[in-house]
């Protein structure tokens, strides 16, 4: 329901489950809408001489598309999400150590990358990675009537006329990474980062709450 | 990435319970872990959780030519995908021995065994089949993936449908599955592999080994069995000599195991065909377990947006504050010159008089390539 001046948008269901997988050092899996993503995190281990760096850890991040190889819309997704990690996880304290973060499409029904980037963070935490601060990703799609719609489902993706995504940092909520596909003004742009900076406070709650439940009964 | 390598201590104490007909999780001899079968949200997708070990298959198909020597059966594909996720071990991308080993065996677990009836995959023939594609990804690896990934490829090759075709002569029409109820595959019969694994030169044996026992066995005896006891595929590896008393007594008890786990994943179809007739979501969000500490569910919330199309207009203004005029230009940059984008523009270059062409060449090199070749080159 909107009136003229006040917006309500819709914020999907989430639901995220931590330390699923026994053998990885973190894990979990992240749940908006339908769409589902489980993130597996290594690390801090050994690395290949190739791909050592002297003074931060070497981040990889991998996709595993649900049916098929990997493309390269899994590359870009995967870049998009390792320099959100860069960005956010403290690297120069494991020097010449490797981070690999494995993310499995378990369904995906619109506000793919947003899943990935929310499960990924989870996952980080799980794994106790030292972060310099919590992301969450947000999708806003922008329909042909210039409406703006949150966590857009692939239905009403394929409607939109622009799609975006922004990774949103916890301590200062400023854009981490943007991703966007189709045509806008500026001012539909700045809209929908704000409206993002907004949802991202809730996906912050979220993660607060799982871990606040996650810690609540001591041995 | 390299896997913890297994210590002496660890492998000598694992040998040691074996012979004293001991496991380290309390298991006997013959019992298998807990089967766990649970759906994703669209046809053809399912989780399977044996113990530890996770995998989860997806059946996707297309409209593909029929292969030449076959033009009128469909084609069978498989792919288990040993993910990086599993096991520090696996690496993405290369073909590792196990990897091979366990898609060979799927292979001929599900394909040669013709469970699935590949005659009615025929749309026109000698023109469309269909593909069924079964793609098998591993998300934990705590032993005997490959019991696990062939119960999850079989469910899931049940749970599918495949979307509804008609054809007037060589007009093939497909109904999506809002037009038409999708179709189920036509399948046989279920063939479902059961692994032994070997201890000491073929003296003990052990039924679905976990990861530790896996490390120390000596050989795998992986027979792929129906519940009619129909022998689908055997294959023995390791090197060990097995005695043909050895493997009668495994076949039998492969025959148990197969009726009981059959048994378990026409539950499993069955309890799913009942939720989605209720109208009831199901899909992984559903299967996630509410009451562990671990995993939290949060409804639909709307969120506030008054402020939005103030914020987003002052960050608007404040960004076009002091909007800079640059005069006309017309130029060619040198190919060097485009990395130092950003360096361009401070540094002092000829304004045209007049539209006259500029060059700008910021690069070190005396030969600088430039985009147009006819105008001349100006050098630095």
């Amino acid at each position: 329901q909107r009136s003229s001046n006040e917006l309500y948008l819709r914020c999907q269901e989430f639901g995220c489950e931590q330390s699923l997988l026994s053998r990885p050092d973190g894990s979990a899996s992240f749940v908006q809408g339908d769409t589902s993503v489980m993130a597996g995190v290594y690390g801090p281990a050994e690395v290949k001489v190739s791909k050592e760096i002297y003074d931060r850890a070497t981040l990889e991040v991998l996709v595993q598309p649900k049916v098929g190889l990997p493309s390269v819309r899994e590359r870009s997704q995967e870049q998009c999400v390792r320099e959100t990690c860069e960005a956010s996880l403290l690297l120069t304290l494991h020097p010449r150590s490797s981070l690999t973060l494995i993310l499995q499409v378990l369904h995906d029904d619109g506000s793919l990358l947003s899943c990935c980037l929310n499960a990924a963070c989870m996952a980080l935490m799980d794994a106790g990675l030292p972060m310099s601060c919590l992301f969450c990703g947000v999708t806003c799609a922008i329909s042909t009537d210039g409406q703006i719609i949150t966590d857009p489902t692939a239905a009403q993706e394929k409607e939109s006329r622009a799609l975006m995504t922004f990774a949103i940092d916890s301590a200062k909520h400023s854009v981490l990474m943007s991703s966007t596909k189709g045509s806008f003004s500026v001012h539909e742009l700045q809209q929908c980062i704000a409206v993002s900076q907004k949802a991202s406070e809730k996906i912050f709650q979220f993660y607060r709450d799982s871990v606040k439940r996650r810690y609540s009964k001591s041995l | 990435m390299k896997d913890t390598p297994l210590s002496n201590c660890e492998r000598d104490f694992l040998l040691k319970a074996i012979e004293e007909k001991k496991r380290l999780d309390g298991r006997q001899t013959y019992d298998y872990r807990k089967i766990k079968i649970s759906f994703g949200t669209d046809y053809g997708c399912c989780f399977v959780d044996l113990g530890q070990t996770r995998v989860m298959a997806q059946v996707s198909c297309e409209l593909v030519a029929p292969k030449e020597n076959r033009p009128n059966e469909g084609i069978m594909f498989f792919n288990i995908e040993l993910s990086p996720m599993a096991s520090p071990g696996f690496e993405q991308g290369r073909q590792s021995e196990l990897s091979v080993k366990l898609n060979r065996q799927l292979e001929r677990c599900l394909r040669n065994s013709k469970c699935i009836d590949t005659e009615s995959l025929c749309v026109v023939s000698g023109e469309k089949v269909w593909q069924i594609r079964v793609d098998v990804h591993t998300l934990n690896n705590d032993g005997n993936l490959m019991d696990a990934a062939s119960i999850a490829a079989i469910t899931a090759l049940c749970h599918f449908r495949r979307p509804d075709v008609s054809t007037q002569g060589q007009e093939v029409t497909v109904y999506s599955p809002e037009e038409r109820d999708p179709i189920p595959l036509s399948i046989y019969h279920m063939p479902i592999s059961v692994s032994f694994a070997f201890f000491q030169q073929g003296t003990y044996l052990l039924v679905d080994p976990c990861e530790r026992e896996e490390r120390v066995m000596d050989g795998l005896l992986v027979i792929a069995m129906n519940k009619h006891r129909e022998i689908c595929s055997i294959q023995s590896s390791g090197g060990i000599m097995l005695l043909k008393e050895q493997v009668m007594r495994c076949s039998k008890i492969a025959g148990v195991k197969v009726s009981e786990i059959t048994e378990l994943i026409n539950e499993a179809l069955l309890n799913d065909r009942k939720a989605r007739k209720a109208g009831g979501k199901c899909g992984f969000a559903e299967s996630m377990p509410q009451e562990r500490i671990t995993a939290l569910k949060k409804d639909e919330t709307p969120v506030e947006m008054t402020d939005v199309t103030e914020t987003a207009n002052g960050i608007i203004q404040k960004g076009e504050a002091a909007p800079q005029t640059y005069p006309e230009l017309n130029y060619k940059l040198g190919y060097k010159a485009c990395k130092k984008w950003d360096t361009v523009l401070w540094h002092s270059f000829k304004w045209p008089a007049g539209g006259d062409v500029v060059e700008i060449s910021d690069s070190e090199e005396e030969e600088v390539v430039i985009l147009n070749p006819e105008v001349p080159e100006k050098p630095k």
